[in-house]
């Protein structure tokens, strides 16, 4: 998928953001997470305008974005999906609804799908325990899963699209 | 709303009596004997006579009881009853297995699997006419017996809450709830105490860290205050990351305040004016609760300067977890706060003594701060009467896994696992037998049948070869394999190892492919040997906590499950059928009816017969998914 928005409009937004917190080195993280709103994710070119902004290497703003799962630097699909890996759902059988998922889209953790749709994450812990296994898609927790309705659920998203 | 300004003790105790007063009815209902209609009658309470509790917790809310709350709404009005019927959204009752969860008060009528086209029938019926919706209550799976009511229900009769005191009873959003329940009366005691008396009261309640380690609360305290600075920070430990477990959030959701109260009394303290919660970003819920809560707390003069007329200033604000497990531990959670990569550092200098930004850093875990108020109040005897000899109190634990009643307890230390699972839990899911729990998530260990009557407490715990860790509580069955399930944990702990010291970074994922090995049956028992060589090495030598406890899960199985690793090893084969290079699927002819659901539902089409003959599964094919398991009526397909 071919994302190329990151507009001098976004970067002077990633200044501002940065100016809002006084150009301190120490609110990086909170910088990221608001910079991270803007597009979804975080190009080079974002981190770049912080690192310059903050004073301090891009080496660095690199190494907090790649450390943390939380932000990401490749653009997520429409209806991003997020299988639940906790301990809780792990033990109802959450790896056969990733298998399934990952047959179903041709996709592996962490990829997109060629037309732009959904791209697949794991996540540990939604706190929604009660309804393992859980999947999450474009924020809407599908609970108590099973393999066999994958399909139907997938399908029902690429009728929206 | 707005909210009133309470600038001084008297005034703190009047906002108290009047907000008590709309909560009458509230703590009425808690009572053994309920309530009677005269007693009603005379509440000064604007005349509500009826409430309906929803849960607003995570769990609920994503199984759409927002919906349930606007039907409540539009329903209430339209039969006339918005005068009579008081709606609370509240934070999470607990039993999450049956969400999304109403509750009815004065008589706690307790709906379970509630749906937003029941709530014309709740109102219809219960609210309007007195008649309980009889298939909507909680049935017990043993008697199927109906449970008119939540006091009688086995989940809630062991429980003692007192961290979770607050959580499915107040509005989270709505301080005025907060005060009801003697909400910042413990910080108006503490300002009128010296600080050092209220640390010698947490000192002698004898209240350990919840977050894990269990290292006293009070010493700690006491630790930040000895330490000359002027400046000085509070830390609220949110950043749950043990995966399966939520007790955190739940108390973040469902009762925010007694975590600003219990930050403002450890300031006091300590000597800190600034507080800091760093909390997973993951957890959009209990930020949106939080930012609220410190709003409503600052618009009462409770949060900022010269709190109740005092020379006591305190703040607190919020900063925000990106997703790593490490930066539970607080050295690495200081880092991060910091603006870095969450990598530990070596202690000493504790946090108490050099933390965040090189000032001296108190750090508490969530559950730890919710125990403060109650402390407090009720005196740090009530607290040790709670408990074991040495592990006081109570201990929240989120249940998971392959249990009947998944949900978030309280239970007093002291309390067996048996009692936990069995009476609390009701038992094991679909009737399967009991194979292990693990408590402690990642740093923890797996803890088998013979370990089920233990009191549950830290030491307990540590010596049984697990931990209690922030009380993560994962039940497994026969169908849970050991050696898979210390291959899950291991593939954690490689995946969120920050990669600073080699025997975590490196050691670990020789672990995982030793383990990994072992799953697909290639191993040899040499790697047995190694495998637990290596494990107590990295326990031995890893830098930071997270490092030093994540051979656990694999010395635990190992200790309690040995038989397991050698069926893979030596035998070639998975006892729970869970790992999918040692099992295989095969249909038995003579059971087999030939009625195609298995072909027709083959994933892969690896199953061939025709209609009314026997069907074969090619096992090259195969992708053992265990669908065909599923649709077959017949039991006509084994696995081995």
């Amino acid at each position: 998928m071919k994302q190329d928005n990151c507009t001098k409009e976004i970067l002077d937004k990633v200044r501002q953001i940065c100016a809002e917190h006084r150009n301190d080195s120490g609110e990086l993280i909170t910088v990221l997470h608001q910079a991270q709103h803007l597009l979804g994710y975080l190009p080079r070119e974002i981190q770049e305008v912080v690192a310059e902004c903050l004073r301090i290497p891009v080496a660095s703003v690199y190494g907090v974005v790649t450390f943390y799962s939380f932000f990401t630097m490749t653009p997520k699909g429409k209806f991003p999906i997020s299988v639940c890996m906790g301990t809780a759902c792990y033990v109802r059988g959450s790896e056969k609804i990733l298998n399934e998922i990952q047959r179903q889209l041709g996709i592996k953790v962490g990829e997109t799908t060629e037309d732009g749709l959904f791209s697949l994450d794991c996540l540990r812990c939604v706190g929604a325990c009660g309804l393992a296994p859980v999947v999450t898609i474009d924020g809407k927790v599908f609970g108590r899963l099973t393999t066999d309705k994958v399909a139907g659920i997938l399908d029902e998203y690429r009728k929206q699209a | 709303m707005a909210l009133p300004i309470i600038a001084s003790f008297p005034e703190l105790a009047e906002m108290q009596k009047k907000c008590a007063a709309d909560f009458a009815l509230r703590e009425l209902s808690n009572r053994p004997e309920g309530v009677t209609a005269e007693e009603i009658k005379n509440l000064h309470n604007d005349g509500f006579e009826q409430y309906v509790l929803v849960c607003g917790g995570t769990g609920c809310h994503a199984s759409n009881s927002a919906e349930i709350l606007k039907n409540f709404e539009v329903a209430i009005e339209k039969h006339g009853l918005n005068k009579k019927v008081k709606i609370v959204r509240t934070g999470c009752f607990g039993f999450c297995e049956q969400g999304p969860i109403v509750k009815i008060l004065p008589d706690n009528t307790f709906y379970v699997h509630v749906t937003p086209e029941d709530v014309e029938e709740i109102v219809a019926s219960h609210l309007e006419s007195g008649n309980k919706v009889e298939r909507l209550l909680y049935v017990l799976p043993t008697t199927g017996e109906h449970m008119p009511d939540s006091k009688h229900m086995p989940f809630y009769k062991k429980q003692v809450r007192i961290a979770l005191r607050n959580c499915g009873f107040i509005d989270p959003e709505n301080i005025n709830d907060y005060f009801a329940r003697r909400g910042y009366e413990a910080l108006a005691k503490v300002l009128q105490m010296k600080p050092e008396d209220v640390i010698q009261t947490i000192i002698e309640a004898g209240l350990r860290g919840r977050g894990g380690g269990g290292f006293p609360t009070g010493q700690k305290w006491k630790i930040t205050r000895e330490v000359q600075n002027d400046t000085k920070y509070v830390v609220c430990n949110a950043d749950e990351g043990d995966p399966g477990a939520f007790m955190d959030r739940s108390i973040l959701e469902g009762d925010p305040f007694s975590i600003i109260e219990a930050m403002s009394i450890n300031g006091y303290c300590t000597g800190a004016n600034h507080g800091l919660i760093y909390i997973r970003a993951e957890y959009p819920l209990a930020i949106h609760r939080l930012e609220i809560a410190i709003a409503q707390a600052r618009e009462c003069h409770l949060l900022g300067n010269n709190i109740l007329g005092t020379n006591f200033s305190f703040d607190i604000e919020l900063r925000y977890g990106a997703g790593a497990f490490v930066c539970g531990e607080e050295t690495a959670l200081i880092r991060s706060m910091e603006g870095h990569r969450g990598e530990p550092y070596v202690k000493p200098p504790f946090p108490s003594v050099r933390g965040y930004k090189g000032y001296p850093t108190n750090v508490n875990n969530v559950e730890t701060f919710a125990n403060i108020p109650p402390i407090i109040l009720n005196g740090a005897k009530w607290f040790a009467s709670i408990g074991t000899e040495k592990s006081h109190g109570t201990k929240v634990f989120a249940l998971a896994g392959k249990v009947n009643n998944v949900g978030l307890i309280e239970v007093p230390m002291g309390t067996t696992l048996r009692q936990v699972i069995f009476e609390i839990g009701g038992g094991i899911k679909g009737g399967k037998k009991f194979k292990a729990v693990q408590t402690g998530g990642p740093s923890g260990g797996c803890l088998c049948e013979k370990h089920l009557d233990i009191p549950i407490d830290y030491d307990n715990l540590i010596a049984a070869g697990s931990m209690m860790g922030s009380g993560g509580m994962i039940v497994m069955d026969e169908d849970n394999c050991m050696v898979a399930v210390a291959k899950f944990y291991l593939d954690f702990t490689v995946e969120e190892s920050c990669g600073k010291c080699a025997p975590c970074r490196i050691g670990n994922k020789r672990l995982y492919e030793l383990l990994d090995k072992i799953t697909k049956g290639c191993a040899t028992m040499e790697d047995l040997e190694n495998l637990e060589n290596l494990a107590k090495v990295i326990k031995d030598t890893a830098l930071c906590g997270l490092g030093q406890t994540s051979p656990n899960p694999v010395l635990s199985t190992l200790l309690n499950f040995r038989d397991e690793y050698i069926a893979h090893v030596v035998d070639h084969r998975c006892p729970a059928h869970q790992c999918t290079s040692l099992v295989r699927y095969s249909i038995d002819p003579a059971k087999c009816k030939g009625c195609t659901a298995c072909a027709r539902n083959c994933p892969v089409n690896a199953i061939s017969g025709t209609v009314k003959n026997p069907h074969t599964i090619d096992p090259a094919v195969c992708i053992r998914c265990g669908s065909c398991v599923s649709r077959c009526k017949f039991g006509a397909i084994t696995v081995e």
